[in-house]
């Protein structure tokens, strides 16, 4: 259990000053994450939000060590650092205990970067992949991906006179990496700050590559007023739309139970995204998404008491 | 020692002398070998590289990237279809200044398929700030990659030793290997000035460089590669004085009397040098002009080489699909275009997708050369070389 003195007591590894926008979520949680990180780390971004407004020539946000290379190829940079670690460690080149944490958005881990991601993990390399999540291509200007949740209106998957915004379903992405049987697997979200930093830490502690999808309400790209920001990913629990679990030890744990489950409307109508939705001639897609959720939610709950 | 090992060995064997301290790489015909031959080294300790069995290319070059951006030595090995894979991330290394060193067999990149030799795979990536050298036998395959370590480290320029698919990468020759303990010796350890491992000194690699810096950082890289020619030659000399063989840029062979010569580049080198000798024994006074440093490209030396020649045949393994030829055709005529001593010039594609090249073919493109000689003029610049219906 982390304290919040303890934790704003820090030197800021990921400062202020950069030029993300006001309530953006992808920038608490690059704050957050490296807040929890008991040892040094050195970090990789692939191409994205975070990448372009954290460092912008001469500037940099980041006060640890940091790479960028490309878009689809942040956990191939990455399991590289951490190789070149292990081999300048053998030599006795290295002395200190370090990790190594890899950023990517849904675009670049979902679609684009998953093969690579894949890779890293079946190879086992030490690395904590945490995918910020905003289910869509929010750098490039509001894309579908495919995190992008059914009905969902994006600048490609548009809420139109016909087709009412996204047709399909998300992927279940963060199942995609436990079926690689990683050392530590989660959802999180900052709205749940002590759940997100406990879980940093015990990625950072498994002796193995670790993944934590991570929650990230974008106010452009979703549509509500930047204060809300950490109001629309504690709704996001509140509805089982993103459910806070791990995966350890061939385990599943819910970490974060909601009090009540609330109808998924709830996190609808707070973001312009569905808007559409309401005004609909009928409430398919709504229902298929709660539909979704439900489904997921029961196997969670299943997995997790019996296994 | 002397040994008997084919291109892909003898790399091997260099990779496994240098003991790098990252090598990531992917199986790909015919550049597979050099891959298996090493991870068997490391499997039975003969090396300490960490090894990272990578699941593309893209990812190779990836994580070469990251582990040389760590400060480690770092190197990987592929051939046509694989470096074209690598191609975004070719230019980021590059940019990004990380002397990764691949161990390439030249291979025609599809469609159609096909596994055998031309340029076209390397060619493709020219432009990516990568240096490369084209050598015509086992023995210069095996002493490029490690002079290359070593010119890569000091120009912090990523760079491409290559080899032609199966004509050399499987085709064994007598080779001199140097002692185990002098590779080490011969390269000292890889000097670092910033790592990503250095976390009391954090730096940030990689950022968005906009309008007000972009250039000044491109140019900076275009530098390294306008000043690396004199790196290139004091290695290549070092080389030659602790081992006893020596090379150049440009690979002069019977040239200092030559009107008549022929510049190639890779095996087709060995090739043309049994032909020279052939239609000098016929008292024709030919030579040839191998490209070894093909990026950047040797301007000096090869006008130098060039000097006295009326007539010159460009034999280009590739095309540009431009309409205007060969790749070597348009460096070649492009530093000419100043020179005083402007030869005929003409243009034989030839070998795409591994065709067969020989003494005789070559015999007949020198005697080709002596009628351009006798008429002053060139009918056709561009000609495709043993090509069915040309």
């Amino acid at each position: 259990m982390a304290k919040l003195k303890e934790l704003a007591a820090q030197e800021e590894k990921f400062t202020g000053g950069h030029r993300g926008c006001a309530g953006c979520g992808a920038s608490i949680i690059a704050r957050q994450v490296l807040m929890a990180a008991e040892n040094p780390v050195v970090v990789g971004a692939s191409t994205g939000c975070l990448e372009v407004f954290s460092t912008i020539y001469p500037y940099t946000a980041w006060n640890v060590p940091y790479i960028h290379n490309a878009f689809e190829n942040v956990a191939a940079t990455m399991a590289g650092v951490e190789t070149a670690y292990k081999a300048l460690k053998k030599k006795g080149k290295i002395k200190k205990d370090l990790r190594f944490i890899a950023f990517g958005g849904d675009g670049g881990t979902y679609d684009i970067g998953i093969q690579a991601l894949s890779g890293m993990i079946e190879r086992r390399h030490r690395v904590l992949y945490v995918c910020y999540n905003n289910e869509a291509y929010m750098n490039t200007g509001i894309q579908r991906s495919s995190a992008t949740p059914r009905g969902a209106h994006t600048t490609t998957s548009p809420a139109g006179k016909v087709i009412p915004g996204k047709m399909q379903l998300r992927k279940n992405f963060t199942e995609i990496i436990i079926a690689h049987e990683p050392a530590y697997a989660a959802q999180a979200t900052f709205g749940f700050w002590n759940d997100l930093v406990t879980k940093v830490r015990k990625a950072l502690d498994a002796d193995g590559p670790s993944f934590i999808n991570v929650y990230a309400p974008c106010r452009l790209g979703w549509a509500y007023a930047p204060e809300k920001t950490v109001k629309v990913s504690k709704m996001s629990v509140e509805t089982c739309i993103w459910p806070l679990y791990e995966y350890q030890d061939r385990k599943y744990r819910i970490t974060v139970k909601p009090k009540e489950k609330k109808p998924i409307t709830e996190f609808l109508k707070m973001q312009g995204r569905f808007g559409h939705l309401f005004k609909w001639k009928d409430d398919v897609p709504i229902k298929e998404y709660q539909a979704e959720v439900d489904a997921i939610w029961e196997r969670l709950l299943k997995r997790s008491e019996t296994e | 020692m002397i040994v008997a090992r084919t291109g892909n060995e003898a790399m091997a064997e260099a990779m496994r002398q240098i003991n790098p301290d990252v090598v990531a790489a992917y199986p790909i015909t015919p550049a597979t070998e050099i891959v298996q031959l090493f991870s068997k080294f490391v499997h039975d300790g003969i090396v300490d590289t960490e090894f990272v069995p990578v699941e593309s290319e893209h990812s190779a070059c990836s994580a070469c990237c990251g582990a040389s951006a760590a400060g480690a030595r770092v190197m990987t090995s592929t051939s046509s279809q694989g470096l074209a894979l690598m191609h975004e991330i070719l230019f980021i290394a590059a940019g990004l200044r990380l002397p990764i060193v691949i161990c390439l067999v030249n291979r025609s990149l599809s469609s159609p398929i096909n596994i055998h030799c031309d340029h076209s795979d390397t060619l493709a990536s020219r432009d990516a700030g990568w240096l490369q050298i084209y050598t015509e036998n086992v023995q210069e395959a095996y002493d490029t990659t490690i002079q290359l370590i070593k010119i890569a480290e000091q120009a912090l320029l990523p760079g491409i030793v290559s080899t032609d698919a199966f004509i050399i990468s499987h085709g064994m020759e007598r080779v001199e290997l140097i002692d185990d303990k002098d590779v080490p010796k011969f390269l000292g350890e890889r000097k670092v000035q910033y790592s990503l491992l250095d976390v009391d000194n954090p730096i940030t690699i990689g950022c968005l460089d906009l309008q007000d810096y972009f250039f000044e950082h491109k140019r900076s890289e275009i530098d390294a590669m306008d000043h690396v020619l004199p790196i290139i030659e004091k290695v290549q000399k070092e080389f030659g004085d602790k081992f006893g063989r020596y090379y150049s840029t440009v690979d002069e062979y019977k040239m200092d009397d030559a009107e008549i010569a022929i510049m190639a580049m890779g095996s087709t080198g060995g090739t043309a040098k049994v032909a020279v000798e052939r239609m000098r024994e016929k008292g024709k006074k030919v030579g040839l002009v191998r490209c070894r440093v093909y990026r950047p490209f040797p301007e000096k030396a090869m006008l130098k080489a060039l000097t006295k020649v009326k007539v010159l045949g460009i034999m280009d393994r590739s095309d540009t699909l431009s309409a205007l030829g060969g790749h070597l055709y348009n460096d070649a005529r492009s530093i000419l275009y100043e020179s005083d001593t402007r030869p005929l010039i003409k243009n034989y594609i030839y070998g795409l997708g591994g065709r067969d090249i020989s003494i005789e073919e070559i015999e007949k493109i020198y005697e080709e050369l002596f009628d351009i000689q006798k008429s002053g003029k060139v009918d056709k610049n561009i000609v495709y070389f043993g090509v069915r219906g040309e």
